[in-house]
């Protein structure tokens, strides 16, 4: 136990400040922005839902990355839940796998009204590398409607925060 | 001489042609066999104690070959046999090899070819509401048309008795992960059976490599398994460079090495991460969540991608490391590896984790030896397999390696293998950046030969990738196979499962954490 305390107290808050992401000028703004966007219009809580609908992983590795320590999503309220039945929004990844457009279809309709949707990485805003073929149908807007797209292959999390902003603001 | 060879020769005698110069690289021996005799091919492999690494088809018009590739210690071999669309059978080798069993059920989805003998013809990856004549790896089916649905259903495997109950689980999971579907059967808390789904995320990606160049199917590669972008392309373009004799720069072939070993850590600090947590120990995530953070940084800063995506091309590469990286490479690691064995005392003190992880999921070593498993699954159970070991691609060949091995086959034995590979992972880093030969870093690729095919097995963090690539009449890519590890070790996660209780299964598959997109492609 001493040894985790300890470990915990080396390592101290990791979670860059939002004054600190100077790398990535961008953030600073978002971030604030962000923080205010979901405190109006959720009330400080933003739950999301990711569904997988084709892609190669690296786009949902991204996405894990903003709950470690240094991005650490749930300071701005956003956090993600296990059923599609409590999100507000849902962050579809890869284009559109024949195999998944029905998993895909349920999911959107599980999830009650008011609902986002944003296509994160370039497979889902289009496509990308695998297009539309007898086993990809493409992006997701293929399939069900959607309100914001994040660009990238994938997307950065700093971009992602960015995008899920701008998702917020429609 | 090839033992492999010796035993084909001794079953086979004439039977078996030896073809020189179709298969490269020159290693890898390459034999064709009368149809009849395809399974006792597969009977003089099993005597010799050789794995089944992959078997596959390609259509070569009017033919179809199927091919079985095998391996033992550092050998492989491909058996080849051919049949015709009259008779579009082959005798299928699932009783001698486990492994057989879904290759060959995805060969008859895709290919539309019957293993005659097979015990289990449901389709694989191809679904109930496919076309039934829908063969996509045949040259005459338009991948560019979407198919219409047809209705069907697919039938399961059931348990009957008092107290049985089945739970579905999937394709959507709870937590930000691929999909699959999981079909349990239990009697109480205990687990009787488990049956998975997969092919959910088929996105046709070895038919659409045979309308790529043969320089842009790198990039193909490397979304295979985003986890895994750089072992896949490096084994693309292996495989591709084996065939047009290409010279690769000494340099290009260290940066790989760097890279591909940077993946490695990053995704063993993820993933002890994530099984540390799904035994309710989320303190190690962070930590370890974080020290992988610091890695992906150093990646985008050195070499412009989180994944180093895109940076490995048939020829080499295209980012350098110059001394002021070289620098700040070794800064991190220090940094690193000081927190990880911190991190490695907690886990090991901690009662409560051992209490999760020890005897939980275990896949004997017997288990492990017959479906042919890979990488780190392997290892924890009791195999010794790595192809940096006994294949070594360059620069492996250059120095020791040390590769551990366990033999529980439990949760905890794969979170060791990745404690102990992570810790060598660091030690060959500082190796490379100071024993790197000066030089460029790529050279040209030719186009490779018509009629002749490529062949790679790299070590990726999760085990043994295999390309096996085919130059058409023309010179134009005609069949690219993938073998990705979660091919075969997802068998691995459904012997592990019975007799554990279901609330263990997130931390079993997490100890496992197979590819769904590899798999499924
Ligand atoms: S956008 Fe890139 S990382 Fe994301 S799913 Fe597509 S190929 Fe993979």
């Amino acid at each position: 136990m001493i040894r985790i305390l300890r470990q915990i107290i080396r390592t101290g808050i990791v979670t860059e400040p939002l004054e600190v992401m100077r790398a990535e000028e961008d953030i600073v703004r978002i971030s604030s922005e962000l923080e205010d966007a979901v405190k109006k219009r959720f009330r400080g809580s933003l739950a999301i839902r990711q569904v997988d609908a084709g892609s190669c992983n690296g786009c949902e590795l991204e996405i894990h990355a903003l709950n470690n320590p240094v991005y650490n999503c749930e300071r701005f309220g956003i956090h993600f839940t296990a059923s599609p039945r409590f999100a507000d929004m849902l962050l579809v990844t890869g284009p559109v796998s024949r195999n998944m457009e029905i998993a895909l279809k349920r999911t959107y309709d599980a999830t009650p009204l008011p609902k986002l949707v944003v296509a994160v990485g370039d497979c889902a805003c289009n496509g990308g590398i695998f297009g539309k073929s007898y086993a990809s149908l493409g992006g997701v807007d293929n399939v069900v409607p959607v309100d914001a797209y994040i660009s990238g292959c994938p997307p950065a999390p700093s971009v992602l925060l960015h995008g899920i902003l701008k998702a917020l603001k429609i | 001489m090839s033992m492999l060879k010796d035993a084909i020769i001794s079953e086979l005698g004439s039977d078996a042609k030896f073809l020189d110069n179709y298969q490269h690289p020159l290693s890898v021996v390459f034999c064709s066999v009368p149809k009849a005799r395809f399974l006792d091919a597969a009977k003089a492999m099993k005597k010799s104690y050789a794995f089944l690494a992959a078997e596959w088809a390609a259509e070569e018009t009017p033919w179809f070959g199927i091919f079985a590739c095998y391996r033992w210690m550092n050998e492989y071999l491909i058996v080849k046999t051919l049949t015709t669309m009259d008779d579009p059978t082959f005798p299928s080798i699932t009783k001698k090899y486990l492994p057989a069993y879904r290759f060959e059920r995805q060969i008859h989805s895709l290919m539309g070819l019957t293993p005659l003998g097979h015990p289990d013809l449901r389709p694989w990856i191809k679904f109930e509401d496919w076309p039934e004549n829908a063969y996509p790896l045949r040259k005459k089916f338009d991948a560019s048309k979407p198919m219409p649905y047809v209705k069907g259903d697919y039938e399961w495997v059931k348990a009957e008795g008092e107290g049985v109950y089945e739970i579905p689980v999937g394709p959507v999971h709870a937590g930000i992960i691929e999909p699959g579907h999981f079909r349990f059967q239990a009697v109480g808390e205990m687990v009787i059976n488990l049956e998975e789904r997969l092919g959910y995320v088929h996105k046709g990606i070895e038919k659409l490599f045979e309308s790529l160049s043969w320089q842009s199917g790198v990039r193909l590669a490397a979304r295979v398994s985003g986890d895994t972008t750089v072992a896949h392309s490096i084994a693309y373009s292996t495989a591709l460079e084996s065939m047009t004799g290409c010279v690769v720069p000494e340099r290009a072939y260290w940066l790989r090495a760097l890279f591909l070993e940077r993946e490695r850590i990053a995704n063993h600090l993820g993933d002890l991460g994530a099984i540390c947590n799904d035994a309710a120990f989320a303190f190690m995530l962070y930590q370890l969540s974080y020290l992988k953070e610091i890695m992906l940084r150093t990646n985008h800063r050195l070499f412009g991608h989180r994944f180093i995506m895109d940076r490995v091309m048939p020829g080499g590469v295209t980012v350098d490391i110059d001394e002021e990286g070289k620098r700040e490479m070794l800064a991190e690691l220090e940094r690193i590896s000081k927190d990880f064995e911190r991190l490695v005392v907690i886990y090991d003190e901690s009662s409560s984790l051992e209490d999760r992880v020890r005897e939980t999921g275990r896949l004997a070593a017997e288990q492990a030896r017959q479906i042919c498993a890979v990488g780190i699954v392997a290892r924890a159970s009791g195999l010794n397999v790595d192809c940096r070991l006994f294949n070594p691609f360059p620069p492996y060949d250059k120095f020791k390696l040390n590769v551990p091995v366990l033999i529980s086959g439990d949760v905890h034995a794969r979170a060791w293998v990745r404690v102990e590979e992570i810790r060598e992972s660091i030690r060959i880093i500082r190796f490379i950046l100071e024993s790197m030969p000066e030089g460029s870093i790529s050279g040209a690729v030719d186009k490779p030969p018509s009629n002749t095919a490529g062949f790679a097995a790299i070590e990726g963090w999760r085990g043994e990738i295999i390309y096996w690539l085919q130059a058409g009449p023309n010179g134009e890519i005609n069949r690219c196979m993938v073998r990705d590890p979660s091919a075969v070790n997802w068998l691995g996660l459904e012997q592990a499962i019975p007799d554990n209780i279901v609330p263990d299964f997130p931390l079993c598959n997490k100890s496992f954490n197979q590819s769904y997109s590899g798999h499924d492609l």
